[in-house]
């Protein structure tokens, strides 16, 4: 051996300890056995120590009654309910919050992120202010704020703060109107399933025609016409109807608006029709502003908020009456008057004919407090309120992030080749945004479900709550229920990142 | 100093329909300024293009020559002066944008091509979404002017298959569906490798010889000799000079020109 | 056609541009008023603003009672935010129920700590590696003697004392220190190519991140003294700072594997071609270069940790949130209508200048790395 260490040639078989390989195993080896040591050291310890507390361990606890309550559930819960049925109770109730937060903080942060990119000074920073604010703040905190601060500060029952629309707030939560549907109105809703199909299924071959023969179907068009007209004379009706009847009050109000409506419905289908939406949309733009005003400056006197109103309301109307000049013939425009006509129109005349009811069930103040109604606990308003505004921040970030991700020269491509901005955006600039939007998208969902364990600290009872806590306070089971929890998670994970996954594999852009 | 090539084609330029019209105006520029905020970026730029001209716009980096053409469709607002178009003169109206964007094509630096969208769909987009023309019909067209720029087999690729030749041919053809009457050049070759810049040249070199008006900013002065009939030359945001591609190479006046030339031609 | 010869004989001299080009004038002609539609949104935002900062206006400042107020004037009609309360309460707030005579030993670590942190965040200060060495492994030996006492004559303090913003910054700080080697050694043996070592780094990583950090609390909170040997306690403090450091470390793990990603295999190869071992390779090329890169991604990890420290409430730990919530809670003598509300604004300040401030900081290295890059 000593011969061939100082010989210049390498021996030719490495030594045992310097193959790669070897030592790849060797190292390989160790790791495993120091964690398999770890684990039964682990092991060992908790049987030793669950011995000496006298615990028993394993999951036959799922079949026992649980015998507690749970305050808010979708599921029928009972003290006499089994174990597994509250590991189902914390599921729904945690799927509930996050889907209903998911879809407000993806409105919201929508909303807020496309502002923060607006080209508008006030827009932009209020925007950014929001953001900025928000997400450097604990969610546990804000959510803390809006628990305790807010809705626990609000009125006693008895004092309730009453908002329109029969909706009362107080300590004890939000109470809605709860709809009951009579028999016939599920004929309604059936015939609002079909609508929306036949709606999108005429939207499909609208648009493949068009993209066929370069233009849209006649009878879409005719249709669509006369759809415009109708959604005209709807909407000026009920915005005439109330600047008339409630506004400035007049004798004799209906039959005024409805022949206004009339008239603005049949300038509308005339070369007149930019006037028409100038006009209708002074009458919206001003409720609007005269009821928003008149609720945010309640000392203003009632005139500066009439003239404030309708100053802005004129500007608006100079705006649509510009932007309809400039609108293509209705040949030429994709006929969403229509599809929302079927859309709405239909279910409205099943609803007249078949002689259905939707009676809403109005919450009362009785004694001590509210009966019937739909009542949201406040944790849950709080926990759908606090990972709403949250995650819409992260929401908005990301949106930016997405839009501006597009290269400027798409844009002008787009551009110089003609398509007009809607084109723009629905053909070019959206489908590359979104590519880049929807994996960190998903991801926030995600963080949102996760997020809603912290409805745990004020009381609302998702899985961790019930589970995690309640019910491996009761049982002691502390591995299995600790283990049941995190495996849900873990599944709403994988669920998540295989779903992302194909989505990527989809949409990749194809490179060399 | 951006670099400048002095590639050529090796074949003789067909000039039977390379015909400018006396009567037509396709552009005219007339006392335009720019500024960028505070800056000045084009000053005073008097400009009169007839059909069927092939006008090569040099000069060195900041001169303005890219903002120039993309003032022609809008791309960028100017601030004093007229742009007239096709007739039509450039606003704030967005109708009369539309109308001199539809017939006006542009090819950009860096191609710009919607990586989302196949290269026939690229192609298809604009006829089939800005002119109404049936999709049988635009593919056909699209069909047609990839196989002019030689590239009919990539057409289901998408934009990143393809090498960077590849694509500014494409983003030509492009342009071409929309059958545009005047074509804008935006340093079409700059981005691309010395061997690639041929194969788009050649694409050029054929718009020009079917008679297509076209203003090209490029630092290919082999180009503006066989092809252009007039080359302008810009400096700090005003035209310096212009003149015939024969007398503006071999006898420049203005000494900014002079100094131009001496730095790119050796 | 005409002579088509043209030479400029005088050049045209920059001039300012047309007024409505520059000036403020020009700026919310711009910014606000560009098109009908931005003057709408412009008075509809100037309406909403007009609505909201004169009541946010009062209710901070206006009519706020200041620090030197008294619970009487917090408790009458129309008053603001309860300044007085904070500022009475600041203490416990800071350091929990740490002995007020014995607060100067945190005050030391605090400042200790600044010192130390300042200079080694500000990217051209010397002495970086040294100043590492004192904050890494020094300052935590020194800080811990100094707050829990029990040597040199220094009355011990229990850590069921420590409290406030006190036990945040620790959990924080401790957590990211230790967090980050961990987080290196996963981001390694996640790019191994042994494939126990592979398959237990992936699999903890992603077990991590897929549960909640409330979930993984409660482990630590519970399952941890299980796991012990009979008759060892686990103070909370350090249940609080295992779950942490666990959790963090999954995340910190992702940031470093983007930084390792980014480095171009030249240098995986140059380093090799050297004859380096595989631990000299990775400490003397590749890391230095993928932490510097990741730095950006570390700070943001720190954010979201320093928030998520608010919730070791689980573990029974009252960090600065819990010790708001606490007074908020039990402080009767305090007790206002706005109260609560006040509390819960100091704490949201609190976080948010720490959190605001890292994040520019963040930014601002991000710059700093970007330009460095493009070079």
């Amino acid at each position: 051996m000593t011969t061939l260490d100082t010989g210049p040639a390498a021996a030719p078989r490495v030594s045992f300890f310097n193959d790669p390989v070897i030592r790849g195993i060797i190292y390989q080896v160790v790791v495993a056995g120091l964690l398999i040591a770890f684990i039964a050291w682990i092991v060992g310890n908790t049987a030793a120590n669950l011995a000496a507390q006298n615990k028993t361990t394993g999951f036959d606890f799922l079949w026992k009654t649980a015998g507690f309550d749970i305050s808010f559930s979708l599921l029928p819960w009972s003290r006499a309910s089994f174990y597994w049925e509250a590991f189902l109770v914390g599921i729904t109730n945690t799927l509930l919050v996050a889907f209903i937060g998911i879809v407000l903080a993806t409105m919201l942060g929508f909303t807020i992120g496309i502002a923060r990119l607006s080209s508008n000074f006030i827009v932009s920073r209020l925007a950014t202010v929001y953001i900025e604010t928000i997400r450097n703040i604990p969610l546990l905190l804000q959510l803390f704020f809006w628990y305790f601060a807010v809705l626990k500060a609000m009125p006693a029952v008895r004092e309730s703060l009453a908002l329109p629309f029969d909706i009362f707030i107080n300590q004890r939560g939000l109470m809605l109107p709860r709809p009951t549907p009579d028999q016939e109105f599920t004929w309604v809703m059936v015939t609002f399933g079909l609508a929306v199909i036949v709606a999108i299924a005429l939207s499909v071959w609208a648009l493949r025609t068009r993209t066929l023969t370069g233009r849209y179907p006649r009878q879409i068009v005719l249709a669509g016409k006369a759809a415009d007209a109708c959604i005209t004379f709807l909407i000026a009706f009920v915005a005439l109807l109330v600047l008339l009847a409630v506004i400035f009050p007049i004798s004799n109000a209906p039959m005024l608006a409805a022949i206004l409506a009339v008239v603005i419905a049949a300038l509308s289908v005339t070369r007149f029709a930019a006037l028409a939406r100038g006009v209708l949309s002074f009458v919206i733009a001003f409720l609007i502003l005269d009821t928003a005003i008149g609720g945010m400056f309640s000392s203003l006197p009632g005139f500066v908020t009439t003239a404030v109103s309708a100053a802005v309301a004129l500007v608006i109307a100079r705006v649509v009456y510009s932007g309809a000049l400039e609108r293509p013939p209705s040949e030429a425009r994709f006929p969403l008057a229509l599809m929302a006509l079927i859309v709405i129109g239909v279910p409205a005349l099943v609803y007249w004919l078949t002689d259905a009811t939707l009676a809403f069930e109005v919450p009362v103040l009785e004694r001590f407090n509210f009966r019937g109604g739909l009542q949201l606990p406040p944790e849950f308003v709080a926990l759908a309120f606090g990972l709403t505004v949250y995650t819409a921040s992260f929401i908005a970030e990301t949106v930016r992030a997405g839009i501006q991700a597009v290269n400027k020269g798409q844009t002008e491509a787009a551009q110089s080749l003609g398509l007009k901005e809607g084109d723009r955006l629905r053909l070019v600039i959206v489908p590359q945004a979104m590519r880049v939007i929807v994996p960190p998208l998903t991801s926030q969902y995600l963080n949102l479900t996760k997020n809603s364990s912290l409805g745990a600290a004020i009381g609302y009872p998702e899985l961790v709550n019930v589970f995690a806590g309640t019910a491996l306070n009761q049982t002691g089971r502390a591995i299995e229920c600790i283990a049941l929890t995190m495996l849900v998670y873990l599944i709403f994970s994988l669920l998540t990142s295989v779903i992302m996954n194909w989505y990527n594999a989809r949409v990749s852009l194809v490179e060399r | 100093m951006s670099q400048v090539s002095e590639t050529t084609v090796d074949r003789p330029v067909d000039t039977s329909h390379m015909q400018v019209s006396s009567t037509n105006v396709a552009i005219e520029v007339i006392g335009m300024h720019k500024w960028y905020s505070d800056f000045h970026v084009l000053r005073d730029i008097n400009l009169k293009v007839m059909e069927g001209e092939r006008i090569v716009i040099a000069g060195p980096s900041g001169s303005g020559k890219s903002t120039l053409i993309r003032c022609i469709n809008r791309l960028e607002e100017h601030q004093e002066g007229q742009i007239i178009v096709n007739g039509t003169e450039l606003t704030a109206d967005l109708k009369r944008i539309d109308e001199v964007r539809r017939e006006v094509g542009m090819v950009f630096q860096h191609f710009n091509l919607f990586p989302h969208l196949t290269i026939l769909q690229n192609l298809t987009l604009a006829p089939i979404w800005v002119r109404g023309i049936p999709k049988a019909e635009a593919e056909e067209t699209a069909m047609h002017y990839l196989e002019r720029v030689k590239i009919p087999e990539q057409a289901l690729k998408f934009p990143g298959q393809l090498s960077g030749g590849q694509q500014q041919r494409v983003a030509i053809a492009r342009s071409l569906c929309m059958q545009p009457r005047i074509m804008l050049f935006d340093e079409p070759t700059s981005a691309l490798d010395p061997e690639m810049v041929k194969e788009v040249l050649e694409v050029m070199i054929s718009l020009a010889e079917d008679g297509m008006t076209m203003i090209c900013v490029t630092h290919e002065m082999g180009f503006a000799r066989q092809v252009a009939n007039r080359v302008i030359f810009m400096d700090q945001g005003q035209i310096i000079e212009q003149n015939e591609p024969e007398a503006f190479f071999s006898n420049p006046q203005h000494e900014r020109t002079k100094l131009f030339l001496s730095q790119i031609l050796h | 056609m005409t002579d088509i010869g043209f030479v400029r004989a005088d050049m045209v001299d920059a001039r300012p541009a047309p007024h409505r080009t520059s000036g403020a004038v020009a700026w919310a002609q711009k910014n606000l008023f560009a098109t009908p539609l931005d003057g709408v949104l412009t008075v509809l935002g100037a309406i909403f603003l007009l609505w909201i900062i004169p009541p946010i206006y009062n209710f901070f400042i206006g009519h706020a009672v200041g620090p030197a107020g008294t619970v009487e004037e917090c408790r009458m009609e129309n008053a603001g935010a309860c300044w007085a309360y904070i500022h009475s309460e600041m203490e416990f707030f800071i350091y929990g129920f740490y002995d007020i005579p014995e607060q100067w030993r945190p005050n030391i670590v605090f400042a200790l700590g600044a010192a130390l942190l300042i200079p080694l965040l500000m990217p051209k200060v010397p002495f970086k590696r040294t100043n590492a060495v004192l904050f890494l492994f020094v300052y935590p030996i020194v800080s811990y003697y100094l707050l829990a006492g029990g040597v040199f004559g220094l009355k011990p303090m229990p850590t069921e004392k420590w409290g406030g913003l006190l036990v945040t910054l620790i959990i924080s700080v401790v957590g990211i220190t230790l967090s980050f080697p961990i987080g290196i050694i996963l981001a390694l043996g996640r790019q191994s190519k042994m494939p126990v070592i592979k398959t237990l780094c992936i699999g903890f990583i992603e077990l991590v991140r897929a549960v909640p950090l409330i979930s993984v609390l409660f482990m630590a909170s519970i399952m941890l003294p299980l796991f012990m040997p009979q008759g060892m306690t686990i103070d909370k403090l350090l249940r609080a700072l295992v779950g942490v450091t666990l959790f963090t470390s999954a995340y910190m793990a992702e940031v470093v594997r983007g930084g390792l990603q980014a480095i171009p295999r030249g240098q995986y190869e140059a380093g090799a071609s050297l004859g380096l071992s595989y631990w000299q390779r990775m400490y003397f090329i590749i890391l230095p270069q993928a932490l510097k890169h990741v730095i950006p991604g570390i700070v943001n990890s720190f954010i979201a940790l320093f928030k998520d420290t608010s919730l070791v409430y689980i573990v029974g730990m009252k960090d600065l949130l819990e010790a708001v919530k606490t007074k908020n809670d039990t402080a009767l003598e305090w007790q206002s209508a706005n109260t609560a509300t006040t509390g819960y604004l100091f704490a949201a300040m609190v976080f948010w200048v720490f959190c605001f401030g890292m994040s520019r900081y963040s930014i601002y290295m991000e710059r700093r790395l970007n330009t460095g890059y493009k070079r």
